[in-house]
């Protein structure tokens, strides 16, 4: 972390699913290398045998009893959601060639 | 006695117990504000009058039958356009979801519909929930009541500005990072933040799972006591939320507790940055404790610096992942370029969302991934344990810590939006507890010279809600400023 951190923005917007315009690579290159460039400080800090916080109440896994049939939303209802759906189901863009 | 639209909770609840007034009087004098005044503030993204006012009618029915749900049966509150309310729309400023509504209630709403409150309306936010001065919302810019040409802060500014105007007995926000605290101080009302887990979030669309909470912005700490009561506990559909521990009487507490308090001053938030008028108004509220008795501690919260970057990892991480959710498939805009899955999701994302919900999906994305997850998203979790650990310390010396909520008062509109680091720094007091899970409040302390709001944050231990309470409502009784109201 001790060099100016670098953003290859096309590498890290294809793995966020994102289109971006080159404006906005531009922009966010910029923007991104100053935020980074204040997250610095945190690499003089000394976190040998510090544990990890993931969360503040200290759960690590949550067990819940078997589900009991009880109301739910109707499948229709979320269906109808989608922005294109047929007979249904919900309509994408051909998955499998 | 104030306007109607300017009462308390707990005023409304007497002049209705008596029979003084009506729900139904009560929402259309709310309404009738709105309708006065929005047009300048802009906090209302929607509102469905109708359904509010047949809510109202059920309550006064209710209470003509003798069977009224306690105080906050027929209360109007309006809510944040994060949480889930049924049949209305839920977009979180976002076109992403521009035509989305929501098919079910919120485990909080569902709470306050179960006490009887007229639940209505949608207030303007930044866009997912990003940003401290409201202006990512993809809609519209709300103004500060007290100042047109300044923000109200954000994220949950249409919360705070609709409260300031008297466009609602209370409302809802959420706060991640500070955005119930922060706009609650820069527009002059209480907003506070439970301890991490109080409240189910079930129903609040996650933008940081670990540390967003629901919280409520009143005219009072009283009626923030009233509404947590409603709304704290455990629920099944969603598995951090947790018992309550403790004492949970928040309401009979401000009447029971009376300090003195040990009160922690931490000198690191009174550093560079901070505004000369706030900083001359925070040390004046402390005085006043001290002048009750109170005995003041200068404590340290040595990690205080790393907050802002430990909470930009952490935040912009899980908002990387929760946020892929958003793929334009089963809800939320779908991109009409799309030829293939992936530029579905890519477009569909890339049109859907703002610049700055962007900027922060791709930080996130960027700090877990392959060769940089230890550097950033391993070393902010482990300096996320000292920045506990530095509380945990503090609160074996004192009840509770005294901090200003934001380092400058309102700014004004488009000074930051162009840079976004000056813009996280806004959060500099507030978002350490909710790094840390931890409870608190902001109060109106008194104003600047310009008139603009100035807000005292109390935080509490863990689960310490019935003491931070007692705290801040011991200033706010003793001083008039919670009682002051813009001219709109």
């Amino acid at each position: 972390m001790s060099e100016k951190p670098h953003i290859d923005i096309d590498y890290v917007a294809d793995l966020a699913r994102i289109k971006l315009s080159d404006k906005e690579k531009s922009t966010l290159s910029a923007q991104l290398a100053d935020i980074l460039g204040h997250f610095e400080k945190l690499s003089a800090v000394d976190v040998d045998g510090i544990e990890p916080m993931a969360h503040t109440q200290n759960i690590h896994n949550v067990w819940r009893p078997g589900d009991a049939p009880g109301a739910t939303l109707k499948a229709q209802t979320l269906i109808e959601m989608a922005p294109e759906q047929r007979d249904n189901q919900v309509v994408v863009p051909k998955v499998v060639e | 006695m104030p306007p109607l639209h300017y009462n308390t909770i707990a005023q409304i609840a007497h002049s209705l117990k008596v029979g003084e007034t009506t729900s139904v009087e009560v929402t259309q004098a709310v309404l009738d504000r709105i309708k006065a005044v929005d047009d300048q503030v802009q906090a209302f993204l929607s509102l469905d009058a109708v359904d509010a006012i047949a809510q109202a009618q059920a309550s006064d029915e209710r209470r003509a039958q003798g069977s009224t749900f306690g105080p906050l049966d027929g209360i109007p509150i309006a809510i944040k356009d994060t949480l889930a309310v049924k049949d209305q729309p839920l977009r979180c400023a976002s076109k992403m979801l521009e035509s989305y509504t929501s098919p079910f209630d919120a485990t909080c709403i569902r709470q306050l519909r179960d006490a009887g409150a007229v639940i209505f309306g949608r207030l303007n936010m930044d866009e997912f929930a990003m940003g401290s001065s409201t202006e990512n919302s993809a809609y519209q810019t709300t103004s500060n009541p007290w100042d047109l040409g300044s923000i109200p802060g954000g994220s949950s500014g249409g919360s705070a500005a609709a409260m300031a105007a008297g466009e609602a007995i209370a409302t809802l926000g959420t706060d991640t990072g500070g955005s119930i605290r922060q706009p609650a101080a820069l527009c002059g009302v209480v907003g506070m933040k439970p301890t991490y887990g109080l409240i189910s979030r079930y129903g609040l669309v996650a933008f940081a799972s670990s540390l967003d909470q629901v919280g409520p912005f009143t005219r009072c700490v009283e009626d923030a006591a009233l509404l947590m009561e409603a709304m704290l506990g455990k629920d099944v559909l969603d598995s951090t939320s947790i018992r309550p521990q403790g004492d949970t009487h928040y309401v009979q507490a401000l009447q029971k507790k009376k300090g003195p308090w040990k009160l922690g001053v931490p000198r690191e938030f009174f550093g560079k940055g901070i505004d000369p008028e706030v900083k001359a108004n925070i040390e004046k509220a402390i005085e006043w404790y001290r002048s009750q008795g109170c005995a003041i501690i200068d404590i340290s919260l040595p990690h205080s610096d790393l907050a802002v970057p430990v909470y930009y990892i952490v935040a912009t991480a899980e908002a990387s992942s929760n946020l892929a959710r958003f793929d334009g498939v089963r809800y939320g805009h779908r991109s009409a370029a799309a030829d293939d899955a992936v530029s579905l999701f890519t477009k569909s994302r890339g049109e859907g969302f703002g610049e700055e919900v962007k900027r922060r999906i791709i930080l996130g994305t960027y700090v877990l991934s392959s060769g940089y997850y230890d550097a950033y998203y391993l070393r902010a979790q482990k300096v996320r344990t000292l920045i506990r650990n530095d509380f945990e310390n503090a609160f074996e010396q004192v009840d509770a810590i005294l901090t200003p909520t934001s380092p400058t008062p309102a700014f004004k509109r488009g000074e930051r939006s162009d840079d976004p680091l000056s813009m996280y720094l806004s959060d500099i007091y507030t978002i350490s507890v909710n790094l840390a899970g931890l409870p608190a409040i902001s109060v109106p302390s008194g104003f600047t010279k310009a008139g603009l709001p100035i807000g005292l944050q109390v935080i509490a231990p863990a689960f310490g809600e019935a003491d931070m309470f007692a705290v801040a409502h011991a200033f706010e009784q003793a001083h008039d400023y919670y009682q002051q109201t813009p001219k709109l």
